[in-house]
């Protein structure tokens, strides 16, 4: 099992790259030692949206299926926690309503995904009618102000979103501040090391291809369908994950969180970041949301054409993403310093309008 | 005994009948070459065989059940595998990669890996293992290709058009390649334009013309039939 750590699908291996790797836990595990409560909860905030990226990623990276969609499961599966851990009374509740909410967005995914890739929906087709999904709740919950719109005693609450739900917790500890961010660093590294397994397993070996060639996958006997639909329903179920968190860190969510800007963002810190591997989407998207945070202080406005014109150079100067590009020239270069030689594949892929 | 059979099939795109009732059987264990010229509908036969199209009418049976319905991954896991006209392999991929997705659904572990080295080798592909598909010449990417066909271990081979862009002698090694699958028990069925290769290879060919059998029977005596000479295939390749 250990083994599929490593693989044709990642980028970075070997026990340089998993010395790097424990350097960057061990940095991040003694963090909050060292930083102001503040900094520690923000910290988790930028934390609780890589799964959303992580699962973007292996849609449009891996298996080559943009969905627009992130923020529709992300909603979903936000506002399903709220309405259980209100309905179902709170505290050690939660969890099982954190569980039950990102069942709920694969369910949600695997019934969209099943009209969708069995109706031979594919390409950009794919994205539209995922945006238009998505645009639907977010409107959809954007007109549930009255109080008829109500789950027991959840109100929905139209614009201003729902709120009072109680925050994770698991027997007597509140999952909040530092104890979130473990919580947060825990999961990462538990989804980041399960999605490597994953995608260098012979499953993952069959989406790659599904990406590259479909008819040459099925002319193989494989049937892609199922294969599209398994990466859609967890990469949909892993940004479920990101909205239960969400909700339950800052004990709201509104439409908002769904609607087309929100529905941008994953997009951005993906394709900025270099969707067609996990590690860039990782180490990107932190950068790009601790960055967006940093400048939101000063301005929005400013922080929000940042990220336009970051997708913008993305798409002209490095359509592989930048962190992918930054990475294979550093692996490139130190094989050249190493005196190795450059490795036969690399020099196929380092386009020079890819980094 | 027959393998595939095809019973009145056609097809059409709006007001063009690319195929129009054809009936061809192909018995197991031989090599059978469907010839003919540009625009005969020889693709558009084989693409109905292998289930990339759905016949307009018709019914096509292999190892005498029906097919007709059936996507292309289920007729593939009956036991035909195909090799397309263009190369079609995974460009972004390297080739040892290419083979594995190949051959994991069907032998794993230690078995898995010597069949790998196996076809690299035979392939003449040993040395290419790392390198991205798409950065092989077309020939070699043809090569690939079968490799990956040959890794299922079909009952039947489609090939439509293997040695396009191939070398002569790329040909010739191809073609006495097919002879070395057709005497271990394969069944294959060749779309080709190439008569040099057909000579070398086939058993029984079937001439389409304008979308109808045209002829069949041996390759002798196809070659005798001078409407089919003259006509079809160019007298001046013909005789030798």
């Amino acid at each position: 099992m250990l083994r599929l750590l490593d693989g044709p699908q990642t980028l970075g291996k070997g026990p340089k790259f998993w010395a790097c790797f424990l350097v960057v836990l061990v940095a991040a595990l003694i963090y909050p030692l060292f930083a102001d409560s503040y900094d520690v909860g923000n910290f988790a905030y930028f934390l609780l949206w890589i799964f959303m990226a992580l699962g973007l990623s292996l849609m449009w990276g891996y298996a080559g299926m943009l969905s627009f969609g992130q923020t529709l499961f992300f909603g979903i599966s936000g506002y399903t926690y709220g309405v259980l851990a209100i309905v179902m009374g709170g505290g050690s509740t939660t969890i099982v309503a954190l569980v039950l909410s990102v069942c709920m967005a694969m369910l949600a995914a695997a019934i969209l995904g099943y009209f969708m890739i069995w109706g031979g929906i594919s390409g950009i087709f794919f994205g539209i009618v995922t945006l238009s999904a998505t645009l639907v709740l977010a409107f959809f919950l954007g007109q549930t102000a009255g109080s008829e719109w109500h789950i027991g005693a959840a109100r929905l609450n139209g614009f201003n979103g729902m709120q009072g739900m109680d925050p994770l917790t698991v027997g007597s500890l509140d999952i909040e501040g530092s104890v979130l961010y473990y919580f947060m660093l825990v999961l990462i590294v538990v989804v980041y090391v399960a999605l490597r397994m994953f995608v260098n397993s012979s499953i993952g070996n069959v989406i790659v291809a599904t990406r590259e060639n479909p008819q040459r996958a099925e002319m193989l006997g494989y049937d892609v369908r199922k294969y599209q639909l398994l990466a859609f329903v967890i990469g949909s179920g892993l940004a479920g994950l990101s909205g239960a968190l969400y909700t339950s860190w800052g004990q709201f969510i509104t439409p908002s969180s769904i609607g087309l800007p929100a529905a941008a963002m994953p997009i951005v810190w993906v394709a900025f970041s270099g969707r067609s591997d996990l590690t860039a989407t990782l180490v990107g998207s932190f950068l790009l949301l601790f960055g967006f945070q940093t400048i939101t202080i000063y301005s929005q406005q400013a922080a929000l054409v940042l990220m336009g014109a970051l997708l913008l150079a993305t798409v002209m100067v490095a359509p592989q993403g930048f962190v992918l590009g930054v990475g294979r020239l550093i692996a490139v270069r130190w094989k050249r310093w190493r005196g190795g030689g450059v490795a036969k594949t690399e020099p196929a892929r380092l386009q020079p309008d890819e980094v | 005994m027959t393998l595939v059979e095809v019973k009145g099939v056609s097809k059409r795109f709006g007001g063009l009948t690319a195929v129009s009732g054809v009936d061809l059987t192909v018995d197991a264990g031989e090599v059978h070459c469907l010839i003919g010229p540009n625009g005969a509908g020889k693709s558009t036969l084989f693409k109905l065989i292998v289930g990339l199209y759905p016949p307009t009418q018709g019914q096509i049976l292999f190892d005498s059940v029906d097919i007709t319905q059936q996507r292309p991954f289920a007729r593939v896991q009956r036991g035909m595998s195909i090799k397309m006209q263009a190369p079609s392999v995974f460009r972004e991929l390297p080739v040892r990669q290419n083979i594995q997705i190949a051959l994991q659904g069907h032998v794993s572990g230690a078995e898995r890996d010597r069949e790998e080295e196996r076809l690299l080798t035979l392939l003449n592909l040993a040395t290419e293992g790392e390198k991205l598909a798409g950065a092989l010449s077309h020939g070699q990417q043809q090569w690939l290709e079968i490799g990956m066909a040959l890794a299922l271990r079909p009952q039947l081979l489609l090939l439509d058009e293997p040695t396009a862009g191939m070398s002569p002698e790329e040909t010739f090694r191809t073609g006495e390649l097919i002879k070395t699958f057709n005497t271990g028990g394969m069944t294959l069925l060749v779309v080709e334009h190439d008569m040099a290769f057909v000579r070398q290879i086939a058993q029984r060919v079937t001439v389409l013309h304008l979308g109808k059998i045209f002829a069949h029977g041996s390759l002798e005596a196809i070659l005798q039939d001078e409407k089919v000479a003259e006509i079809y295939l160019g007298k001046t390749h013909v005789h030798h």
